[in-house]
């Protein structure tokens, strides 16, 4: 779309991260191969360029680092809370420290758009280790008993569309309860993990108290069910979710999962509009809608439908969809291929199934994974759009009549992971989100995210919380 | 749109009605929108833009004639080492300055804007605010800056204000059939509320508003990119219903090309490129020019000048 304010192109210098040809484990302190020397290529998914490769950790591997952790644990557990914050504040000074680095790594890696890395991933995971590091030396007043202990080695794997912040929200809560952990990264971004890593021999952290493995889902299967781990903790797809679950079953590890969603966002007709159509749009377009608490559900009130349909595609004719590392972009690519052709099935079932499609204008890159901002109206509950989690910037309109036609449509979702609401009325607000079964309920925003607050779903999105007060709950025997 | 303004009450539940602002919201997009990166060709074209947008401003009790000369020959000339620099859209003066100023720029493109109706507090009775119009309109002012009733705003009584504006409005004709432009000034720090800001601005546009101005600069709160969007949603969608078109004018504490820029962002993705043109857009500055040049210098040569190179006038 030619216009008369252009902005010119304004890339994020990719000079500030010196990517390594390839990468070991991280075992004990110090990275290695892979016991039979096997190893995998990450590519970034804007150019289909390869980034690195990556050691492809074997149940050997598995074993070396749980075993590592299980010494690291007899010193680590036994030191003060005190000693434990010095090394996690120290940890997070230096998230801060390399923070530009780490966010243009992160984009290079996932994807995502600088903007977000830079103001939204990394102040977060610094926060995260900031706000876990305070309560290292606090445990006995966290409301778990008077003298709450660490479970042992905790077996960690994470998705690909939050990479360092996943890993920030499983390994500082761990750490400062005093546990160890071995955490497997995504297969499609181990690369800022690896670079964890390094920080943690920056900031001293005695060895074997972290352990990165990098792997396909088989090394994440020999990790969980490895027997010298203590508690799992995962996030990614129900359907792993339920594979670990069976895995667990029988055995005294902990279990905390975070799955899927099909969060809601439920617009009443008193809504701020303007303020709603920012929020509708960072609730599905945030991290190309690979979010698992996305508003990927629009529930709006049907007298307001037009007007706020017309609003919703004019802001969408804005997004910028392009370079990752433009500090212009607002949109970036899909993470992967496989994500890419899941998104463009289940969308391609929307039209299949008889609801409307639309999308902005916009050209996409020739290279890499992209699929653009796309919204979906006359959708019904009984469409698949309505009840599967995309995982992609794909928005499913649907309508309500009443308060409790609202309540009925959000609640009706195996998933219940995140909900919103926009309404300027503070009794329907409070009436609403203590009727929602989601985790999370926004009032007027959405994809808010804060360390302080736990997070975690109901229903098949998983059970457990991450963040808060909650989130030491996990890694605590009590 | 008449029968919303047949009565008080009709006027009233319209206003009321319009949707509500969320303060964080607002001032979350304003904020996100100031991360735009705006570079090379862009920042060249944008700073040649805000140039001709600034409605160059002196608004002194101490102003002289010689003063609101020196100001009319930088609105005409703003950087005499280059002189593909474009002119600043207006100059706006008090009312008793517009002659000199009219003289001063007589032939140029350059308009003459003069604050009105008892500026800046309004407190004064109606007949002496379209006194006050007129004698600046047949000073040969192109543009009246007025401003609203904030006492009668802030006590509900909106078909006063409404009625206010129209009769300033019609003080605006000229004896020729034409008239000057109109901008109503809100002082959005006085209305104090995201709501206020939204309800005055269809207020005066419904009252003919040529262009909405937020504020007088002098008080605490004047332009912020929070209120400007604000604003800017509001011409927006006075737009799509009445296909009116109507300006919109941040002026106060607008001082770097930093915000300058910001403010343009903000014109450009709410609205578009109708407004990205000083007959919809202006800014109310005085130091901003300075920056601006500054900043165009050293796009232009590669090099920092300094408040040396620029004159002050």
């Amino acid at each position: 779309m030619a216009s008369l304010f252009e902005y010119a192109p304004a890339p994020e210098s990719r000079a500030v991260v010196d990517i390594a040809p390839s990468y070991g484990l991280f075992i004990d302190g110090e990275f290695r191969e892979a016991s039979d020397g096997r190893v995998f290529k990450t590519v970034s998914p804007s150019t289909e360029e390869v980034l690195s490769e990556v050691a492809q950790a074997t149940e050997a591997d598995v074993d070396a680092a749980v075993k590592a952790a299980r010494k690291a644990f007899e010193t680590w557990s036994a030191l003060p809370g005190s000693e434990r914050a010095k090394y996690l504040f120290r940890i997070a000074r230096i998230i801060q420290e390399r923070s530009r680095e780490l966010a243009v790594l992160e984009t290079l890696d996932n994807g995502k758009p600088i903007k977000e890395t830079r103001d939204a991933d990394l102040p977060l995971v610094a926060a995260h280790f900031f706000y876990y590091a305070g309560w290292a030396d606090k445990l006995e007043h966290a409301g778990f008993g008077p003298n709450p202990r660490p479970l042992g080695v905790a077996g960690q794997v994470i998705p690909w569309n939050f990479p360092l912040l996943m890993l920030a929200w499983k390994i500082a809560p761990a750490l400062a309860a005093g546990n160890t952990v071995v955490l497997k990264p995504a297969e499609t971004t181990p690369l800022s993990a690896l670079f964890f890593a390094d920080i943690c021999r920056q900031a001293g952290l005695p060895k074997g108290v972290v352990n990165i493995l990098t792997g396909d889902g088989s090394t994440g299967a020999a990790l969980v069910a490895h027997e010298g781990i203590a508690k799992v903790a995962f996030t990614g797809s129900t359907a792993v979710g339920k594979a670990i679950a069976r895995t667990v079953a029988g055995t005294d590890k902990k279990l905390t999962l975070e799955l899927g969603g099909k969060g809601a966002n439920i617009v009443f007709d008193d809504a701020p509009i303007d303020q709603a159509v920012e929020g509708i749009v960072h609730g599905i377009f945030f991290n190309q809608g690979q979010v698992c608490c996305a508003g990927s559900r629009l529930l709006v009130q049907e007298s307001i439908q037009d007007e706020l349909l017309d609003a919703l595609k004019r802001r969408m004719s804005t997004l910028r969809v392009g370079d990752p590392l433009d500090k212009n972009t607002d949109v970036g690519a899909i993470n992967s291929a496989e994500q890419l052709a899941r998104i463009t099935e289940l969308a391609d079932s929307g039209t299949a199934e008889g609801a409307e499609r639309w999308a902005p204008a916009c050209e996409l890159p020739s290279s890499g994974y992209w699929f653009a901002p796309t919204l979906f109206t006359n959708v019904t509950q009984a469409h698949r759009i309505a009840r599967e989690e995309i995982f992609g910037p794909v928005l499913s309109v649907l309508t309500f009549r009443t308060p409790a036609e609202a309540v009925a449509k959000a609640n009706n979702s195996q998933y219940g992971l995140s909900a919103g609401i926009w309404t300027e009325k503070g009794s329907r607000m409070l009436a609403v989100a203590s009727k929602l079964r989601a985790g999370v309920v926004w009032a007027n925003t959405f994809n808010k995210f804060d360390p302080t607050s736990p997070f975690g779903g109901y229903k098949e999105s998983g059970f457990g919380r991450e963040g808060g007060r909650h989130g030491l709950e996990a890694y605590l025997d009590v | 749109m008449a029968d919303v303004t047949a009565s008080d009450g009709a006027l009233r539940r319209f206003l009321h009605g319009l949707p509500g602002v969320d303060p964080v919201g607002l001032e979350g997009r304003a904020a996100a929108l100031g991360t735009r990166s705006i570079k090379t060709t862009a920042k060249a074209y944008a700073i040649d833009l805000a140039i001709s947008m600034i409605d160059l401003t002196t608004l002194e009790g101490a102003d002289t004639p010689g003063k609101v000369r020196a100001l009319c020959a930088k609105a005409l000339n703003p950087d005499p080492t280059d002189r593909t620099t474009p002119r600043t859209a207006a100059i706006c003066v008090y009312p008793d300055m517009v002659a000199t100023a009219a003289e001063a720029v007589r032939g140029s493109d350059v308009k003459v804007a003069s604050v009105a109706t008892a500026f800046p507090a309004g407190r004064a009775a109606l007949p002496v605010k379209l006194a006050d119009t007129k004698d600046a309109v047949a000073a040969g002012a192109d543009e009246v800056d007025m401003v609203i009733d904030r006492g009668a705003f802030l006590a509900g009584r909106y078909l006063k204000v409404f009625e206010e504006i129209k009769a300033v409005k019609a003080a605006c004709r000229r004896e020729d059939g034409t008239a000057a432009r109109l901008k109503v000034i809100f002082e959005t720090g006085e209305l104090s509320t995201y709501d206020n800001i939204r309800r005055a601005s269809w207020l005066g546009m419904l009252a003919g508003a040529d262009f909405i101005k937020t504020s007088t600069g002098k008080v605490a709160v004047n332009a912020t990119p929070a209120n400007t969007l604000l604003m800017l949603e509001a011409v927006r969608d006075f737009h799509a219903l009445t296909g009116v078109q109507v300006g919109v004018k941040p002026a106060g504490g607008i001082r770097t090309t930093k915000d300058a820029l910001k403010f343009l962002v903000l014109v450009n993705e709410t609205v578009g490129e109708e407004w990205l043109t000083n007959e919809w857009f202006r800014f109310g500055a005085s130091s901003l020019l300075n920056d601006l040049l500054m900043q165009r210098q050293k796009l232009s040569t590669g090099r920092y000048s300094g408040p040396d190179y620029v004159t002050v006038d």
